[in-house]
């Protein structure tokens, strides 16, 4: 296609996704080295009581016309990442009135950390796994089951992540039927929201439970494509069953298997939704949540606008280092290949 | 064609049925128990007891509920509308085949005629014939167990929450949405899969390349960039800020869908069209694009589920009464909540799912074929 007509049907798509996502992304750079606050003034306030009255200087905030507090905005560098990062408390945890990881973990931004990396990471490996053990039993039975198994499949991927997470809580909180049962299994008292770990586990359950599918499509699909000619031909030459799975049809995966694992990570990263379903914020907070928890109005209705942006720096470059490894190893198949 | 099963030894064959049989169970168990949940009172629908749960004794006596009749009238109507269904490539042809295929209003309109069918069958067939055999039946002595209440139901909650609660105000705001970035999401991405497509220079590997980036960018980054302009200029609150927010998200991963798509159909096609005398746009309209419409509708597909499955942006920028359902059913909980009030939440969540099941019931070829383009074939 020669250039002008290629500019015309591509133009309007790069237009949109440079001027809104390009664009807010440098805005959000821009915004994360500035905070917007109340202007304080002094003035003198009168008290007075039976013993006669005094006068004392005060700071209190600037109102406009309108009686509401002015809010400037001014550029603060690298403070917002100060405030994130909490420095000083952090190294204080490491010294000798910390204790360590345990300290560390009170500060919002290091527990936001620890529970995305952990969660994308240990998800990971469980929902290839899963997802191919799937795939090859699904590959295994009969032609006319396999439409409705998939049908079944396909509903934990489709349905909406939030409520999703909310099935999931109304299983297990309070006298839920699955709690009800294992209470009775084990005649003790459950309560599978009173702390942090049972909910950790009921999220990796979700997010499992939410992304074998496309996994499981994915190698399904693949396996499909696995001529049979080459499984017959190393059945002849004496492979076992095992054999012919790890020497013919797992490097037919391979790249499939990183394919999904890419998608994976990027998306577990950015987890948020199951965590409001499963109203895990007292005990959990993943990092896009923690953006979210700044964006969100406080009771005056200000937005720490700086401190989210700042966040949100912070999991892009995440996101970045993350994806580096696989990416990189994909790019230099893609060249040699 | 026999199945590869036959050809496994008894202990695989064994691990596949109970792989296939758990895996079935633990996708299916949430929605289902939810389902069971919403057409209960309290005190059967919070029941430890399953079998409670299920069968809705105190309910049954309070509210009524289905004869065995009435399940098994359901029952053979849904298989017959299921039948129909999975017959339906056979009922497209014998209505209105053309060499080229059938005809996208024929489609359209046997699944729209389909759907009225299922509709007035399930919501007035079935309980007008429920009525008249409970009448006709209901004085004989032992066939009347066949029109009694066994099963304990209610539709107290959904009352509430649709009616009471308004909860359709939600429901439009979604359909909104979702409308909006949809088409706009398919317009420019079928212009830009088409000419990324139709063209081999080095840009389109980096295009390619920014566009997987892109893709990668948490939903809280780009909102944080929006929030201030959106507050300054007047767009808080309004739909249409959640539409732009939400369209430029969903571009990266259209464009990327509907290029795999456009790169299936062979170029030899447009070639010919642009020897026969058309420009690169009359090529694009009139013949690619109606070969083009089945990998339209997967993408549109998956621009739906972003927008309707979307909570984030939607909470962050709606509230009131342009919020949508999904962020409006976590408002539920922030509440003061009764047992009454979380099944009404229930039943609302149960609510919005149903269009998502019709769509994987309906669209499940699309849906697969979309999930694998872009992978099994790099």
């Amino acid at each position: 296609m020669k250039t002008k007509p290629f500019l015309l049907f591509v133009g309007p798509s790069i237009f949109v996704m440079l001027v809104f996502i390009a664009g807010p992304l440098i805005t959000v750079f821009v915004q994360s080295f500035r905070q917007t606050q109340n202007v304080y003034e002094t003035a003198e306030q009168e008290k007075c009581d039976p013993f006669g009255c005094k006068t004392t200087t005060v700071t209190v905030p600037k109102l406009d016309e309108n009686g509401r507090a002015i809010r400037e905005t001014r550029w603060v560098g690298l403070e917002n990442y100060r405030i994130i990062f909490d420095w000083s408390r952090a190294t204080a945890a490491f010294s000798e009135s910390g204790r360590g990881y345990w300290s560390l973990i009170n500060i919002p931004f290091w527990n936001a950390l620890r529970f995305t990396l952990m969660f994308t990471l240990v998800t990971l490996p469980l929902v290839l796994g899963i997802g191919l053990v799937l795939a090859f039993s699904v590959n295994a039975i009969l032609q006319s089951l396999r439409g409705p198994v998939i049908f079944v499949t396909l509903l934990p991927m489709i349905v909406t992540p939030v409520i999703g997470a909310l099935s999931i809580r109304w299983l297990f909180i309070g006298d839920g039927i699955i709690t009800a049962q294992l209470e009775r299994l084990t005649g003790q008292n459950i309560a599978m929201f009173a702390q942090g770990w049972t909910i950790e586990l009921l999220l990796y359950s979700y997010r499992i439970w939410h992304t074998v599918p496309f996994a499981f499509i994915i190698f399904y699909a693949a396996l499909q494509t696995i001529q049979s000619e080459q499984i017959e031909a190393a059945r002849i030459d004496g492979a076992t069953r095992w054999q012919t799975i790890r020497s013919v049809i797992i490097p037919h995966l391979t790249p499939l298997l990183v394919f999904v694992g890419l998608i994976h990570l990027m998306d577990t990263y950015r987890a948020f939704d199951e965590l409001v379903g499963l109203n895990a914020a007292a005990f959990r907070v993943s990092l896009q949540g923690l953006t979210y928890s700044f964006l969100t109005p406080d009771e005056a209705g200000n937005r720490s606008i700086g401190r989210a942006s700042a966040s949100a720096v912070l999991t892009i470059i995440g996101i970045i280092l993350l994806l580096i490894v696989p990416l990189r190893n994909t790019w230099r198949e893609q060249t040699q290949g | 064609m026999t199945s590869k099963l036959f050809r496994l030894p008894f202990s695989l064959r064994l691990t596949t049925w109970l792989v296939i049989g758990l895996w079935t169970v633990a996708a299916l168990f949430p929605l289902l128990w939810m389902l069971v949940m919403s057409f209960k009172l309290p005190i059967d629908g919070f029941h430890p007891n399953p079998f409670v749960v299920m069968f809705g004794p105190q309910t049954l006596e309070v509210a009524g509920g289905l004869s065995i009749f009435n399940i098994a009238l359901t029952a053979v109507v849904a298989y017959i509308l299921l039948s129909v269904f999975a017959a339906r490539e056979a009922w497209l042809e014998r209505l209105g085949s053309t060499e080229e295929g059938t005809k996208p209003w024929v489609v359209v309109g046997f699944y729209l005629g389909f759907l009225l069918v299922a509709a007035f069958s399930l919501v007035f067939l079935v309980p007008w014939l429920s009525q008249l055999f409970n009448f006709l039946l209901g004085s004989i002595p032992v066939i009347n167990t066949l029109v009694k209440p066994i099963l304990g139901l209610t539709m107290q909650h959904y009352n509430a929450v649709w009616v009471d609660n308004a909860f359709y105000k939600y429901f439009i705001n979604t359909l909104l949405v979702t409308l909006g970035v949809v088409s706009i999401s398919l317009t420019l991405g079928t212009l830009a899969g088409y000419g990324l497509a139709r063209t081999r220079t080095v840009w389109v590997f980096w295009i390619l390349i920014s566009v997987l980036i892109l893709r990668a960018l948490p939903a809280s980054t780009i909102v944080a960039g929006y929030l201030s302009p959106f507050i300054e200029w007047g767009l808080y609150g309004k739909r249409i800020a959640v539409i732009i927010v939400l369209v430029a998200i969903n571009q990266p991963f259209t464009v990327w869908m509907l290029r795999s798509f456009f790169m299936n159909i062979p170029a030899a096609l447009d070639e010919a069209a642009l020897v026969d005398g058309c420009n690169r746009l009359q090529a694009f309209w009139y013949v690619i694009m109606p070969i083009m419409w089945p990998g339209v509708i997967t993408t549109g597909l998956f621009s739906f589920l972003l927008a309707y499955n979307d909570y984030l942006v939607s909470a962050l920028l709606l509230d009131g009464e342009t919020r949508t359902m999904v962020p409006a059913i976590m408002a539920y909980f922030n509440r003061e909540t009764t047992t009454t009030d979380q099944l009404e939440a229930i039943a609302a969540a149960a609510s919005i799912t149903f269009p998502l099941f019709l769509l994987v019931l309906f669209f499940q070829k699309q849906i697969v074929s979309g999930l694998t383009q872009g992978a099994v074939k790099g």
